[in-house]
């Protein structure tokens, strides 16, 4: 299995564990609260932004040397709001019951930091190829932390699962709720995704010690 | 880096750029416009045959199911009859009707704004649907409803642009639509609309002429929006219809 070398590995896994833009770099947040009520959602936008990142990332790279330092942030914005619109419009036209899925979503992938900050941080300063392999990493650690968050929210905040009723009726009392179990609604709401956030950081901290900052 | 650091190559670059950008997305938006006018076209007429009861709904299921793309025009043409305009309490045929675009509409003063209508037919009963246009709790929310002479409801369809996923968007979902089907929108003979209500006493609605449907919990500012849509805009139609009553 030496399709990437070493060093390309690390470009994709790294993002997925001990780098990860979300638990690690703390990149990311704003869109991980707003959409993860659902797990579905979650997916979508997984998907959205890996797309995004891996051509955005190839994009830019290409044009490393030749975007003035000045106004670099602005370019990096074009680009990202441009490819936004390409899929957005795309999708509208031929695949446009997906389209009505993702609405805002696709809009919000713009101000999604972590593009930005990849963007920024490596695509600037390496070749096509090994910063297309940098973006689908941070995209993926990205979406694997979403997901997970997508799961548990979904689960306990509506009792189901990309909309099946896995738990159960809570009207017709069935199944778990037959024994008094009730959904948290509180899953639902914003402020949970943060603290489910903070339980993966907990156990990833504790995992691997060497994470944890000094004081 | 010298060379892209003077502004005269930041301004060239610039331009260049913006050009070049604006040049793909204005080439593609106009080559894919056919593509996702006829889109909208489909959905709105999937939404409302869906009002009147024309879906693929299964027993059971619980999810919302149109009739397909493919076929969807069709059946449009089979089931609906009728095309009409209401404007300042005049109402002509018009096949207009399909075209008028309820944001605009909405933005003018009562007296002014087109109101659609349109008639449709299914198994030898007559089917008045409405469409409407209002406020969510972050964008716009719209939606048809299905009344039939007697103003009863017959049926609904809402969609939203953008209420909270799991809280507000829920008003697409079907155990919330289905729960209009049946109730009345007048109170004795006052006319009422049907309000969602939080602490309705009647989960299950089983109760049809009290006007009022369960909430959604967690949604009480896109519930508001629902029943103010559906007060103001049904409001105008109920002598239009019960004129229809009575020259049938």
């Amino acid at each position: 299995m030496a399709i990437l070398s070493k060093k390309d590995q690390r470009l994709i896994l790294d993002p997925l564990a001990d780098d990860n833009p979300i638990t690690i770099q703390v990149l990311g947040i704003c869109s991980a609260l707003a959409i993860t009520a659902q797990l579905k959602a979650s997916i979508v936008m997984a998907v959205s932004v890996l797309f995004v990142l891996g051509i955005g990332n190839v994009v830019i790279s290409l044009m490393r040397n030749i975007i003035p330092s000045k106004i670099r942030i602005i370019v990096q914005l074009i680009v990202v709001a441009t490819l936004v619109i390409v899929v957005d419009q795309t999708l509208k036209a031929f695949a446009y019951e997906l389209s009505k899925e993702l609405s805002v979503f696709v809009g919000l992938i713009i101000t999604n930091c972590i593009i930005m900050g990849r963007f920024e941080a490596f695509a600037l300063g390496n070749g096509p190829y090994r910063s297309f392999l940098d973006g689908i990493g941070n995209a993926l650690g990205y979406g694997v932390i979403l997901i997970i968050v997508g799961f548990f929210r979904e689960l306990l905040g509506s009792g189901t699962l990309l909309g099946v009723k896995v738990l159960g009726d809570p009207i017709e009392k069935t199944g778990l709720y037959s024994i008094g179990y009730e959904n948290n609604g509180f899953m639902l709401l914003s402020p949970m995704a943060l603290i489910v956030v903070g339980l993966i950081i907990w156990v990833q901290r504790s995992k691997n010690p060497a994470l944890v900052e000094e004081n | 880096m010298a060379k892209t650091d003077g502004n005269g190559y930041t301004i060239l670059f610039a331009t260049i750029m913006v050009v070049v950008v604006g040049g793909v997305l204005a080439g593609l938006a106009q080559g894919l416009k056919p593509a996702i006018k006829e889109n909208e076209r489909f959905e709105k007429q999937q939404n409302i045959l869906y009002a009147m009861g024309v879906n693929e709904n299964v027993e059971g299921d619980g999810g919302v199911n149109f009739i397909p793309t493919d076929k969807v025009e069709a059946e449009y043409d089979k089931y609906i009859k009728e095309a009409y305009i209401i404007q300042n309490g005049k109402v002509t045929q018009s096949d207009e009707a399909f075209t008028v675009d309820m944001k605009k509409q909405s933005k003018l003063p009562k007296n002014e704004r087109k109101m659609p209508l349109f008639v449709g037919e299914r198994d030898g009963k007559q089917f008045f649907v409405v469409p409407m246009y209002g406020k969510g709790l972050w964008d716009a929310i719209w939606g048809y409803v299905a009344l039939d002479k007697d103003l009863v409801v017959q049926g609904v369809f809402f969609d939203h642009k953008g209420e909270t996923p799991g809280l507000g968007a829920n008003i697409k979902e079907r155990y919330f639509m289905d729960d209009f089907t049946g109730e009345q929108i007048m109170s004795d003979t006052q006319y009422s609309g049907i309000t969602v209500a939080k602490g309705n006493n009647d989960p299950k609605n089983e109760r049809k002429d009290d006007n009022k449907v369960d909430a959604l919990a967690g949604a009480t500012i896109t519930g508001d929006g629902v029943s103010a849509m559906i007060k103001s805009t049904l409001k105008s139609y109920v002598p239009v219809i019960k004129d229809f009553k009575t020259k049938a």
